[in-house]
């Protein structure tokens, strides 16, 4: 408990950091109230041309998309949708990355060599090529992406703690609780994994807004959730061909989407900042 | 038991010898001959300082009786560590694990930084080991792995332990041990962090500590306050212990007999005043003289420390040595008896009188 205080104290105290959990905070409530929120919360789902394409007014404050609804109130819905992708992509794969790491840190033998080698081939290929490849071949939809994205994230959490666990293999104290008996089981889930939780919520929040952006590129390209669905990205697809006109129509989601990445990029900078150096402090470089 | 080898010693009353003892390494180049044939034995309640030069063995001997040896690189050839009158090379794993590692002998490690798991509290760290080395665990339950995990803490003998860990931590000398217990390792000073670990090695109540150079990485002035308290905790408690560094001073500071190690093998063994009193060993004779002394010259050496991948033919020590003679190349020398409880392993060792150095 007095970690987590720790942690938020020093991340109050780091501008940047502050913004990006303001960010995210924001995104959050957004999400959890956007029934309260939204002005026209019917409209997510119901259609009215007559007033489609109108700019921001009073009734609509950001408008109106091509179908008459109300862009703010879709907007609010959608940031639902973001963090649902986000939460459970980066949750799988780090369900997914994080044992496999452990495992490959722990025993260092063939297992390692193969899992390293097929991220290798993972991070090789550009993420959203991949994300692509395979969002298509299943199909367009929220659990597809999500799919798609997890199976080409957890790379990074793997060769993380696959890095991290390989050189706390070498400090004395691990390999004095090895020597006491500790069973691998106890060694990792007990006594590795607490050291190297930092590092991974680093890359946890860098990749909530990696993967956030990854899914919008998805949406986009029309491999996201099929409409009616809320979703930012391809809420900009669909934008893109009034743009002359609507500017509007794709300037709040892309400013949705902006703010919810860099929110997430800042947290992650200032959470390296303040997590690092703490951990760091303790432990001195020497050989054994 | 005891067969072979050491005819002319009395193993019983030996709490550890080691006998014949050989570790290689595997390296490119091929096995590197870490520990030769070496030999050593330590009495029950005795202080044995191993000396050697960086690279002569000494952490590969302590890790080859804690049975630490790295998995894989390492490879026991042949010879026998006794320990109570058990090989502990030939015992089961799981019961040198439970009975002896960590509990019979304990280890206090070189650098104290390094030591402690940085993201729990000591009293978490002290209690752990606690939970399954504590002398009043009734031992034996090893086998079975995975329940261990789930395995509890009974309440008695939480409390009961959390009194010893307090006692012992009083004894370290560690200021308010109650607050202690809840602070993280990098709270500590180094000298402080480094009496925890003596604390910790004393825990399961030991019969022997093997104590890695546990003083290298601290201040000179912290160096001799520690050296005297676990000489005086030991002591106390009648625990033997075997006691590693490069520095001649510690090992007089703190030993009741020191072991000259070179190359993977014992050169000499003596009590430590007939020691620096009267060294037997062309080598030993070297090293005392390469102290720093008042008339501000440093004698080092000359040669280098032999490659253990290609050793020298013979004594080990003979292209260095300025006694050298044909049988030195030819023949590895035993070891020669020069005085109560003082063996050398020299063909010519030097007269008493010879090298009185002080």
């Amino acid at each position: 408990m007095s970690g987590a205080w720790f942690v938020l104290t020093r991340v109050a105290r780091d501008r940047s950091a502050l913004l990006g959990l303001v960010l995210i905070l924001g995104l959050v409530i957004v999400a959890v109230g956007a029934p309260l929120f939204a002005t026209h919360p019917e409209d997510v789902f119901e259609l009215h041309p007559a007033k489609r394409l109108r700019a921001p007014s009073a009734e609509a404050w950001l408008g109106t998309d091509r179908m008459g609804s109300d862009i703010y109130s879709r907007l609010l819905f959608g940031a639902r949708i973001t963090i649902v992708i986000g939460v459970i992509a980066v949750g799988a794969s780090l369900i997914i990355g994080v044992p496999l790491g452990l495992i490959a840190g722990y025993y260092q033998n063939w297992f390692s060599d193969l899992l390293m080698r097929v991220s290798d081939v993972f991070l090789a290929v550009p993420q959203v090529v991949l994300a692509i490849a395979i969002a298509q071949t299943l199909g367009p939809s929220l659990p597809n992406v999500i799919l798609a994205l997890s199976v080409t994230y957890w790379p990074w959490f793997a060769r993380i703690v696959y890095a991290e666990t390989r050189s706390l293999q070498k400090e004395v104290f691990i390999e004095s609780t090895a020597a006491l008996g500790a069973s691998p089981w106890r060694l990792t889930a007990l006594h590795v994994l607490p050291n190297i939780v930092s590092p991974i919520i680093v890359r946890a929040s860098i990749g909530m807004g990696f993967t956030i952006l990854t899914a919008a590129a998805l949406g986009f390209l029309g491999l996201g959730p099929p409409p009616p669905t809320p979703e930012w990205g391809r809420t900009i697809a669909e934008a893109r061909e009034f743009l002359p006109d609507a500017w509007w129509y794709a300037l709040a989601p892309g400013l949705a989407i902006f703010l919810t990445v860099m929110g997430f990029n800042l947290l992650g900078d200032g959470l390296r900042d303040v997590l690092d150096p703490r951990l760091r402090r303790g432990r001195s470089a020497s050989d054994g | 038991m005891a067969e072979g080898r050491g005819e002319g010693q009395a193993p019983a009353l030996q709490l550890l010898s080691v006998r014949g003892l050989e570790v290689s390494f595997a390296t490119d180049r091929g096995p590197a001959r870490v520990l030769d044939g070496i030999s050593l034995e330590i009495a029950a309640g005795e202080v044995v300082g191993l000396v050697g030069e960086s690279g002569c063995g000494k952490t590969t001997l302590a890790r080859a009786i804690l049975g630490v040896l790295p998995a894989g690189a390492a490879c026991v050839h042949a010879g026998e560590i006794v320990f109570q009158g058990r090989d502990l090379l030939r015992e089961p794993p799981d019961v040198v694990n439970d009975r002896v590692r960590g509990r019979a002998i304990t280890f206090i490690p070189q650098d104290p930084f390094s030591s402690f798991n940085p993201v729990f509290s000591v009293g978490t760290q002290l209690m752990d080991l606690m939970k399954w080395k504590s002398p009043r665990r009734q031992g034996g339950d090893g086998g079975t792995h995975w329940p261990a995990l789930l395995q509890g803490y009974p309440r008695a003998r939480y409390r009961a332990d959390r009194e010893s860990v307090l006692d012992v931590l009083r004894a370290a000398q560690i200021p308010e041990p109650e607050r202690a217990l809840g602070r993280l390792p990098h709270e500590f000073s180094g000298g402080q962090r480094q009496r925890l670990m003596i604390a910790m090695a004393l825990l399961p109540r030991p019969d022997l500590i093997i104590a890695d150079e546990p003083t290298t990485a601290l201040d000179v002035t912290i160096q001799a306050q520690i050296l005297r308290l676990l000489r005086q905790l030991v002591k106390e408690r009648g625990v033997s212990v075997l006691f590693t560094t490069h520095d001649l001073g510690t090992a007089h500071e703190i030993c009741d007999r020191i072991v000259v190690m070179y190359a993977g093998q014992e050169m000499e063994s003596a009590p430590t005043e007939a020691f620096f009193r009267r060294p037997a060993h062309p080598y030993t004779r070297r090293l005392l003289e390469s102290l720093p002394s008042a008339d501000g010259v440093i004698r080092d050496i000359p040669g280098e420390v032999p490659s253990l991948i290609d050793p020298p033919s013979g004594c080990r020590f003979h292209p260095r040595c300025d006694y050298v003679t044909a049988a030195c190349r030819a023949f590895l020398p035993e070891a020669y008896d020069v005085g109560p409880a003082h063996d050398v392993r020299c063909h010519h060792p030097l007269a008493a009188a010879a090298g009185s150095v002080t």
